[in-house]
């Protein structure tokens, strides 16, 4: 497993490099390029939750249908043009993906995808999968969170 | 040689070989210490920012230049009056009503004066003017997303060529028409007369536009005046805050072989402009409404930023021989081009072109003689001023053919001479030349960032060049003009960089970058974008048939379009493509271009929406691509359309992916 996911890296590293090419800055692109020290730096928290700007645990007990119908609204505008709930587009399906992955975690590839394509193993290894990389969206944090309350729905 | 030439003002065309073959025989650099420091003074380090916004005029190309100083890298292109092919500026449905006129659609603009808002005196980077001579506007570009944002035409008006100049408060920006033209004097309409009857029925016409915090543009008033040239302009500030000052010429009031018949007079006349006091005139209802009808082409920003045109009847004429006060003439040397208030606003140089001397106003002198009534006549009714008691002083050896100044803020003032090929700086105080440098070759306006406003920045002039020749590779008979950017910051003057620019820059206004980027808009939010036809997300997506018209409902994200399979199109149908570009990243716009289409492609910006129009003749089936390389799957953004025989029965279809 672990073999493959540095296989994985490695692809990724030349795919990023094609992407970006000098685009990035030189601190990103060292990120990218030493996979073991980077995995590392990531904290027990950020392996489970992603890294970004959603630092704290997001639990979601009950689905407030009034936010997941807002979610619903912004998950149409703002991604539905590359995710489908129940099947592979440009990006990989998203109808179960609450039962895979933490509210935070899906907030920070949200707001953050850049870096979670960069850095965070699991991310880069989906990311892998799919020729188009993930955009950021600009959503605002109350947002992102409205995306995760439909997808959490849509999950169950 | 020099003494030789003023004598006779007949010897300009000598002038113009004689150093033409001199500045040839010159080492081309111009003057500086060593290539290195003037290199290391332009030097901006790759992914470093210029300092300054410099926005130049593209004079003939309609546009407006925007490039970096010092580098004077070309940054960018801001269509105004010109269709622009590269993003389907006046092209797009959203666009096409920003060049509606009264004359019809005007494809095409001779865009001269830009001039940045102030606020106290002071450039404050909201918004850039800018005139259009051939079809008298005047345009309103945003600097938040660098886009024309309104556009105002003139009515009564026949070259607007003195404009577009504001107040100190962007309370007014003003206008005046180059060329007179025979108008009726009650209603200022223009009238079927021999041209020989200029004198008796040939007037202008001088009008000040209010501009609201918002920015929108309305007439305020007009004032008639005689029918001479009008030229340039400048506000005054400070103590000659409530004034403008316009050029004229032609007081000879020739319509003929003008370069002769118009430079006879010793003097012709800067009007002085009691804008304050028109202003309040207008307000009490003085003056009156005749017929003026004029278009007001706008974005309309709370309907998906479409351009939206407004048609305006009417406008306030003002009769400077009926309302007292408004209109002085101050008699100013041979043919006087560009007008200037420095900083502190106590003098106005004007820039005659056949004049030996630059002459320099005072507007302390002026006040006095206007409240003594101290007058050497009157010209058409309007009073005209004794010359020597408003005079602050003429500057002697200004170099040949004068044309503009602008001001370091520091007490000097620095003048183009367009015959000799240089800049000369001078003493405002003392009005005595203290420093020169040659120029290749002609320069006509000037440049320094604040230039003309009540706080310049002294470091850099830039000299807007009208002749090229050898400064650069050869490109036929044709070369862009030459700008050269100039080190003001010591006593003498030190030549640092050429740079070319497009079309042909007249005027340029430059300001301190910090002003302009903190307003930068990056993306237009999806969730805010109120276009009557915006797919906002791929399930809006659709294609509706009206009779012949089909409007399809499109959207754009890396890396396709939705729908991206049409069929159902006839020969004979009028299609739009409604694209709404869903990405929400900066510099991440998508094109748009249908094969067949005879306009221009899209460029949409991120969250934006615009539509393109398309007539297929022919059928069968074609392609539609995105015309910006938006990521590595470009090469596969792409659709089809299936075009039917016009009596076909093909349901119109669409689909995505499948």
């Amino acid at each position: 497993m672990n073999t493959q996911i540095l296989k994985i890296a490695g692809l990724i590293v030349i795919t990023v490099t094609l992407l970006i090419g000098c685009g990035e800055s030189s601190d990103s692109e060292k990120d990218s390029t030493d996979s073991q020290e980077e995995k590392q730096e990531l904290t027990d928290f950020e392996m489970r939750n992603g890294i970004g700007p959603v630092d704290e645990e997001i639990t979601i007990d009950e689905i407030d249908p009034e936010l997941a119908k807002e979610g619903m609204r912004i998950f149409d505008m703002k991604c539905g043009a590359c995710h489908k709930l129940d099947s592979r587009y440009v990006g990989p399906p998203l109808g179960g993906v609450m039962n895979a992955r933490t509210p935070a975690y899906v907030m920070n590839m949200i707001l953050n995808p850049e870096e979670m394509l960069a850095k965070h193993p699991v991310a880069k290894s989906i990311g892998s999968e799919y020729p188009t990389r993930m955009t950021n969206q600009q959503l605002t944090r109350e947002k992102a969170r409205a995306v995760v309350e439909y997808l959490a729905q849509e999950s169950q | 040689m020099n003494k030789l030439l003023k004598k006779s003002l007949l010897w300009p065309l000598t002038a113009v070989a004689a150093i033409g073959f001199l500045s040839m025989g010159c080492s081309s650099n111009g003057e500086f210490g060593s290539s290195s420091d003037a290199a290391e003074k332009v030097y901006v380090a790759p992914g470093e920012h210029d300092e300054f916004y410099g926005f130049f005029s593209g004079g003939y190309n309609g546009q407006l230049g925007v490039y970096g100083l010092p580098s004077g890298r070309h940054i960018f292109t801001i269509p105004v009056f010109s269709q622009a092919a590269v993003n389907g500026y006046g092209y797009s449905e959203e666009t096409k009503a920003m060049l509606q006129t009264t004359d019809g659609f005007v494809p095409w603009g001779d865009a001269h004066h830009p001039e940045l808002s102030q606020t106290d005196g002071e450039t404050d980077g909201r918004w850039v003017f800018i005139n259009e001579n051939n079809t008298p506007r005047i345009a309103r570009i945003g600097l938040d997303e660098f886009k024309t944002q309104e556009i105002i035409e003139i009515p009564n008006s026949a070259g607007n060529h003195a404009s577009s100049f504001v107040t100190p408060n962007t309370e007014y920006v003003s206008a005046a028409t180059r060329f007179s033209i025979p108008m009726k004097e009650d209603n200022l309409e223009n009238m079927d007369v021999s041209i020989d009857s200029y004198k008796e029925n040939f007037k202008g016409t001088i009008s000040f536009i209010k501009v609201s915090d918002e920015g929108k543009m309305n007439i305020d008033f007009q004032i008639m005046m005689p029918g001479f040239n009008y030229d340039l302009s400048h506000a005054g500030k400070g103590p000659s805050d409530g004034w403008s000052f316009f050029t004229s010429y032609n007081s000879e009031e020739a319509h003929t072989m003008l370069e002769i018949n118009a430079s006879r007079n010793d003097k012709d006349y800067i009007a002085a402009i009691n804008w304050k006091k028109a202003a309040e005139y207008a307000k009490e209802g003085k003056g009156k409404m005749i017929p003026g009808k004029h278009y007001r082409n706008y974005i309309d920003h709370e309907e998906g930023g479409i351009a939206k045109s407004e048609v305006i009847e009417e406008v306030r004429v003002l009769d400077p021989r009926k309302l007292e006060g408004i209109v002085y003439f101050l008699p100013t040397p041979k043919s006087p081009h560009g007008v200037d208030v420095d900083p502190t606003g106590q003098y106005i140089a004007a820039g005659g072109k056949l004049s030996t001397v630059i002459p320099v106003h005072s507007f302390e002198k002026m006040m006095t003689a206007i409240e003594n009534k101290d007058f050497e006549g009157e010209d058409q009714g309007i009073p005209v001023l004794n010359y020597d008691s408003i005079l602050h002083g003429e500057v002697e050896n200004p170099g040949l053919g004068p044309l503009h100044t602008e001001f370091d803020g520091k007490g000097y003032a620095y003048t183009t001479a367009f015959i000799s090929s240089e800049i000369v700086k001078w003493d405002i105080e003392k009005t005595e030349v203290v420093d020169r440098i040659d120029v290749y070759y002609s320069p006509g306006h000037l440049m320094i960032p604040g230039g003309d406003s009540r706080n310049p920045d002294g470091k850099y002039l830039v000299a807007l060049n009208k002749i090229t020749k050898d400064r650069y590779l050869p490109t036929g008979p044709e070369m862009f003009h030459s700008a050269q950017l100039i080190d003001i910051s010591g006593d003498k003057m030190q030549l640092l960089l050429d740079f070319p620019t497009e079309g042909e820059p007249h005027y340029a206004q430059g300001i301190t970058a910090d002003k302009v980027k903190k307003r930068q808009k990056r993306f237009y939010e999806i969730d805010e974008n109120n276009h009557p036809r915006a797919a906002k997300s791929e399930k809006a997506t659709r294609v509706e048939r009206d009779g012949n018209e089909v409007h399809v409902y499109m959207t754009t994200i890396r890396s396709h379009f939705a729908p991206d399979n049409i069929e159902g199109i006839k020969v004979g149908d009028e299609v739009y493509f409604h694209v709404t570009n869903l990405e929400q990243d900066w510099d991440v716009p998508h094109g748009f271009a249908m094969k067949g289409a005879n306009n221009a492609e899209l460029l949409i910006m991120p969250g934006e929406t615009l539509t393109l129009k398309w007539e297929p003749k022919k059928e069968g089936v074609f392609p539609f691509y995105c015309t910006d390389f938006c990521s590595a799957l470009h090469q596969e953004m792409q659709g089809y359309v299936r075009v039917s025989p016009e009596n076909s029965d093909t349901p119109i279809s669409y689909s995505t992916g499948q």
